[in-house]
């Protein structure tokens, strides 16, 4: 069941494990993706990319929407209203962590800032963008951890995934989302 | 009260380090006063605008300081259709009769780097590499290949036409034509959308001279009417760019709620339209407006590019100046050029590329961030 917070998403779990920790306990497959992941990190100093963008620290991070209390429909990032109807009843509560990928693309150049992910021009990989239909909720658009085409399919069953992004100039690693094909040998658990 | 379009100028498309944007926005307003035999100071009011060189109104210095009211308009890649509305209201209201409308650009090279803030999205989107409008478009036109069973064939099609047709226009920037193959060969740039199924962004100027119709006769012989011209925003749950989340549901985007607004007003449909000018940021962008603006059912474009039905001699000419693809995009200009050579194919001044058969009504549709459309329809 999603957790309903108030609008200032509160943030849940335990504090002060590592960041590897947090993201080994939700993502046990991750290290897939093969950039950047240093362990062990403090979820204390491992920032998210945009605030209120999904629980963080948390056991088993989510993305966060905006549910509307009226009209029923999720908007992401969540809002103070509702997109739909207007109305101002919203909550804001967890998306589902697996879809199905309804559009993508994969970008080839490395876009002007603001841009910014820690590559340069010479270490830039292209990367997967695709937009993922989380079921009952809304499409989220996100990178996808996937950049070869022939591995990508519209409709293929795809799942959120939390990893380190970036550091920034004061040390801090900074969390993003992407969406990774969920593999057969994935697919039954969470 | 009737509008009408009795002058027209255009600062050649593409790159011209020796002039500024807004040097060009006046060499396109001088050439539309010209057209029309008139002054600066018969202008009683303008509209205009520029995305990234500098603001309109300072255009009086470069073509007189005669106090007319001049209102700057900003409002993305319709900032040319707004500003003609804009002057249309001014003339029906009947407080003018006369005024200038202009629009001018001049941007860097690459891709637009858009701030996602002054959209009202977190900087997170930006720093994320998803604040591109050419992943939007390869996108939807990935989407819409899969539903309507259109191939990359197709889209190679449309940049084929849009380069033929830059070939055959003094002022557009390619005036080289390309090969199917040469387009689906080149680079890779968003799947499934190559180099060149995308047009880059530029520089130019347009202008036009407005007038109340039953005054357009003093000017030229050859006025162009203005039938109808609307303004869309999206609506929840259309497919938009720059959108970090979009519905479960679907709702027609702007560009079917413009021209279904638009023929309305006119009182036409679209099998009445001669020769069209579609928003074509990429090959699939004109694929797709074809339908969306009513000329056709979604996967119907397939054969009617195979037979080269949007080709100049073809039943519906679609970019006849070569679109976006082969003048590029100076953002405050792009509407007006469509404007602009509509006019020209109205008055049969088209040259190798005029429409065969006295074309007598024009269609023109822009699309852009973040989410919306404008369109006309003129009439000779």
């Amino acid at each position: 069941m999603p957790a309903h917070h108030k609008l200032k998403p509160q943030v849940t779990g335990r504090r002060g494990r590592s960041f590897t920790e947090a993201l080994m306990s939700s993502n046990a497959h991750l290290p897939a993706l093969d950039r950047g992941f240093n362990p062990p990190l403090d979820a204390h100093t491992a920032r998210p990319i945009g605030e209120g963008l999904f629980t963080w620290p948390a056991d088993n991070p989510a993305l966060l929407c905006s549910r509307c209390q009226r009209c029923g429909r999720a908007a992401f990032p969540a809002r103070d209203s509702c997109p739909a109807c207007c109305s101002g009843e919203v909550r804001v509560e967890e998306l589902p962590r697996r879809g199905a990928l309804w559009t993508y693309t994969i970008q080839r150049f490395m876009p002007k800032p603001p841009y910014n992910s820690g590559e340069t021009r010479d270490t830039f990989q292209p990367y997967g963008v695709g937009y993922v239909e989380l079921p009952g909720a809304v499409r989220v658009e996100g990178r996808l951890t996937e950049n070869d085409p022939a591995k990508l399919e519209i409709g293929m069953p795809m799942e959120v995934v939390f990893y380190p992004y970036r550091r920034d100039a004061d040390g801090a690693e900074r969390v993003n989302f992407a969406f990774r094909p969920v593999s057969g040998r994935n697919s039954g658990g969470r | 009260m009737d509008v009408a379009i009795v002058g027209i100028g255009i600062h050649p498309f593409g790159r011209t380090p020796e002039r500024s944007g807004m040097q060009q926005g006046a060499f396109a307003a001088r050439a539309a006063m010209r057209d029309a035999g008139v002054d600066f100071k018969d202008m009683e009011f303008a509209y205009g605008g520029s995305h990234s060189a500098g603001s309109a109104d300072s255009l009086v210095d470069e073509l007189g300081l005669t106090g007319l009211p001049f209102t700057n308009v900003a409002n993305g890649c319709a900032t040319g259709g707004s500003a003609l509305m804009s002057a249309c209201y001014a003339i029906k209201s009947g407080e003018f009769a006369m005024g200038l409308v202009v629009g001018f650009d001049k941007h860097e090279r690459g891709a637009f780097n858009a701030d996602p803030q002054s959209l009202g999205i977190g900087a997170w989107y930006g720093e994320s590499g998803l604040m591109l409008t050419t992943q939007f478009f390869a996108m939807k036109i990935a989407k819409y290949m899969h539903e309507y069973g259109i191939s990359r064939r197709a889209l190679a099609r449309v940049a084929e036409k849009a380069f033929a047709n830059g070939a055959k226009n003094p002022n557009a920037w390619r005036r080289t034509s390309l090969g199917e193959e040469e387009i689906l060969g080149s680079t890779m740039v968003n799947d499934p959308l190559t180099k060149f199924m995308f047009c880059s962004p530029a520089e130019g100027g347009v202008a036009l001279v407005v007038c109340r119709a039953d005054r357009a006769p003093r000017y030229t012989a050859k006025p162009v009417l203005i039938r109808g011209a609307a303004l869309r925003s999206r609506r929840y749950g259309s497919f938009e760019v720059f959108a970090p989340s979009q519905a479960l549901e679907h709702t027609p985007g702007p560009t079917v709620d413009a021209s279904r607004a638009v023929f309305e007003m006119a009182g036409v449909g679209p099998a009445d339209i001669d020769v069209a000018q579609l928003q074509d940021t990429e090959s699939g962008a004109e694929l797709m407006h074809m339908a969306e603006n009513g000329f056709c059912e979604d996967g119907e474009q397939e054969h009617m590019l195979r037979r080269g039905e949007t080709r100049i001699d073809g039943r519906l000419p679609v970019n006849t100046d070569g679109g976006c693809l082969a003048n590029g995009e100076p953002i405050g200009a792009s509407g007006l050029r469509q404007i602009h050579e509509n006019v020209v194919q109205l008055r049969g001044a088209g040259g190798a590329r005029q429409v065969p058969g006295d074309p007598r009504l024009a269609y023109s549709h822009v699309y852009g961030a973040p989410g919306i459309s404008a369109v006309t329809v003129l009439q000779r």
